[in-house]
């Protein structure tokens, strides 16, 4: 008998081995199912945020006021430069680019940021490292680190402005008691101590959100890595430098760039606990007096979108210039 | 460079829980000796305890004749090759290899050296620029065994290394591993596994443990065929020993015993006379019974026919609880459903007493095999 000769051909599968993609029955129906789900969260933020987001841009190219939003006109870039020559030949700058008060609060919110994102790493970092190793009663103490994270931001800063006033705060009371001050401080009120204390108060908020965000990517780190670190003699700074480190760096990553965006729209903690402190004063806080208190709508509008724009270039600078990935992958 | 092993009264405990209870064990260097048991019966944790990764509750442990207790796992000597292979995944196969090296400031000169007498010893040369991710699970052992010869250890320590690796893969890193114990003929290895075929194949002596106490320690030959225990019986060997419980009816070298059906058996093993009406288990190899046209061990009703192709194993129910596996060599037709008779020679029988102990046995020579 012959052996009967047949050839069985294997047809390589997966993304990017066809020449061309072809879709089928079942893919175009699990498309059309996704598409359905997706339409309630779009038309969602739609509402909540495009068409605000568009409004604010709209705004802030016209002349709006709080008493006058439908009858705006355009006004160009009137509110971010303007210049006006004198008949002496002087030219007078105005607008949002010339207005020191707007720059100065473009340094605040940097100031503010970079400092507290700087703090609250290390210490998440430091936080994250006591959590991950093992003792009694560590899910108790994970629980109770988050406390302060789930605190209203109005009522943790009512509180500690409660703690930090100069006539009847513990704060001043504790520090002349130890003898660390000889005169109390007015913390929040002080131009030299309104920025520190701000500081302290988001600082102490946010860590633990910085510490279980970073908890959850050491957790990520298998245990028989640091077996095989310590079989290699690796000192246990140098494993957290050369190992630990450069393995939690994606999640270190994301929860910097979520604390980032966070800290670059402070609002509500500055608002209560120094409310009319130049030291302190965010752009947020800027755009909302205008927006509200001084009925300067549309400038308001344009400070606004100009926050948007600075974020959305240091998220877009942050991600290339750090190569941050949102899978979760390494490298 | 290199060093034995030397246990004395090894404990370990968790809090109240004794996992191990006092291991005595004298490791020659150049051994290669090889833990076996069945899970959690401490195998993995006295390996750790020899790295150094977890402290020793009681005991002392002494790499080349020095206790070492105290000493941190990098100033022991030795290397360990892990389950999971555990390499750095942020650092190329080089940098993995050489990463050891360059923290204990090793020239580079040295430290490429080493590294690529490692990485061609062990045909991952091409890898050397790859991170671990971009490898199969067989090249991530390999370079993690190369990790580990780059430590020029005096022991080398094996936690599972194959355990992760598919049916085939397994066979070649066994290989593999064989070849490294030839070519570091100096270096003691310790290696810790459940399968017993790494074990027979790869030990010059295995350590049988259960419950965190030796049964018994000895060349897979000596297992096999005088296993000390009905533990170590059952373990070793595949499938297992038919263990039939019996009563012991004459004392002496042969001794008799009655099990609860069938025919008196003769079995080989120096029993004393107290032991005689003494309930006893005897236990016969699938590979040592052969079907007979006379009077046999056992009788019984073919139940399942599992056919290897090598070998063909048959089930017998003789109306013990147990049904008594037959080994036979080759392609054999067996009938299901027939009735089928086995008998072994005396001297294949094992008896064991009432606690499981192995009664001596008598005239047995290897050389028979």
């Amino acid at each position: 008998m012959a052996p009967t000769q047949s050839t069985i051909q294997i047809v390589p599968t997966g993304p990017g081995r066809h020449p061309k993609r072809v879709k089928s029955e079942l893919m175009r129906q699990r498309l059309r199912a996704a598409g359905w789900f997706l339409v309630p969260m779009l038309v969602a933020l739609a509402i909540v945020a495009g068409w605000p987001l568009l409004r604010t841009i709209y705004f802030s190219f016209t002349n709006a006021s709080l008493t006058n939003l439908y009858g705006a006109e355009w006004a160009g870039f009137k509110n971010y430069l303007n210049w006006t020559v004198l008949k002496s030949g002087r030219v007078i700058w105005s607008g949002l680019l010339a207005d020191p008060v707007w720059w100065n609060a473009v340094w605040n919110t940097i100031r503010f940021a970079v400092l507290s994102v700087t703090l609250e790493t290390i210490l998440g970092t430091v936080v994250a490292l006591v959590l991950n190793a093992e003792f009694k009663g560590r899910g108790l103490v994970r629980a109770a680190i988050l406390i302060p994270w789930a605190i209203p931001t109005v009522v943790s800063a009512r509180m500690w402005s409660w703690m930090l006033n100069d006539q009847f705060g513990i704060i001043n009371d504790l520090f002349m008691m130890l003898g660390l001050i000889d005169h109390k401080i007015a913390w929040t009120a002080s131009g030299d101590t309104a920025m520190i204390a701000v500081l302290i108060v988001d600082v102490w908020k946010t860590t633990p959100f910085m510490a279980l965000l970073i908890l959850a990517g050491l957790q990520m780190i298998p245990r028989d890595i640091y077996e095989a670190a310590a079989i290699d003699g690796v000192h246990p700074i140098k494993t957290f430098w050369r190992v630990t480190l450069p393995l939690v760096r994606p999640a270190l990553m994301v929860a910097v760039i979520f604390r980032l965006l966070d800290a670059m729209r402070i609002f509500d903690l500055i608002y209560v606990l120094t409310p009319n402190s130049s030291q302190t004063k965010t752009i947020s806080v800027l755009a909302r007096e205008n927006l509200i208190d001084f009925d300067k709508f549309a400038y308001g509008s344009a400070q606004s979108t100009m926050l948007f724009l600075i974020i959305a270039l240091m998220t877009i600078l942050y991600i290339w210039l750090g190569k941050v990935r949102f899978d979760g992958g390494d490298r | 460079m290199s060093a034995g092993l030397k246990l004395n009264q090894v404990k370990k405990a968790y809090g109240a829980v004794q996992v191990l209870h006092g291991i005595d064990l004298d490791i020659k260097s150049g051994e290669f000796v090889v833990f076996v048991g069945p899970s959690g019966c401490g195998k993995s944790t006295l390996l750790r305890l020899i790295a150094g990764l977890e402290d020793i509750t009681e005991g002392t442990l002494e790499i080349g004749g020095t206790v070492v207790n105290t000493l941190p796992p990098s100033k022991r000597g030795i290397a360990m090759v892990f389950q999971s292979y555990a390499l750095y995944p942020h650092m190329t196969v080089y940098e993995n290899m050489a990463f050891g090296l360059k923290l204990a400031k090793a020239s580079p000169d040295e430290q490429d050296k080493r590294v690529r007498e490692a990485a061609d010893m062990l045909q991952i040369t091409p890898y050397l620029d790859r991170l671990p991710k971009q490898l199969s699970g067989g090249q991530r052992q390999r370079v993690a065994i190369g990790r580990a010869i780059v430590r020029d250890p005096k022991v080398f320590l094996f936690d599972e290394p194959l355990s992760n690796l598919d049916a085939a893969l397994r066979v070649a890193t066994r290989l593999e591993i064989a070849k490294l114990h030839e070519r570091m003929a100096d270096t003691t290895m310790v290696y810790v596994t459940h399968d017993q075929v790494e074990a027979m194949t790869l030990a010059d002596r295995i350590v049988v443990l259960n419950y965190g106490v030796v049964e018994q320690v000895g060349t897979p030959m000596e297992l096999y065929h005088t296993p000390a225990n009905l533990f170590v019986a059952r373990f070793i060997g595949s499938p297992a020993m038919n263990i039939v419980s019996a009563t012991i009816t004459s004392s002496g070298a042969p001794a008799t015993v009655q099990p609860k059906t069938g025919n008196p058996v003769t079995i080989n093993a120096e029993v004393d006379a107290t032991y005689v009406d003494a309930e006893a288990t005897f236990g016969v190899r699938p590979e040592d019974l052969v079907p007979t046209n006379g009077p046999g061990l056992f009788t019984g009703t073919v139940s399942i026919v599992e056919k290897l192709g090598e070998v063909t194993l048959a089930y017998l129910d003789t109306g013990l609880p147990d049904p008594i596996t037959v080994k036979i060599d080759g392609d054999v037709e067996i009938i299901k459903g027939a009735t089928m008779t086995v008998t072994a020679p005396a001297d294949r029988l094992h008896l064991f007493d009432e606690t499981g102990a192995a009664f001596p046995r008598m005239q047995f020579s290897h050389a028979a095999e």
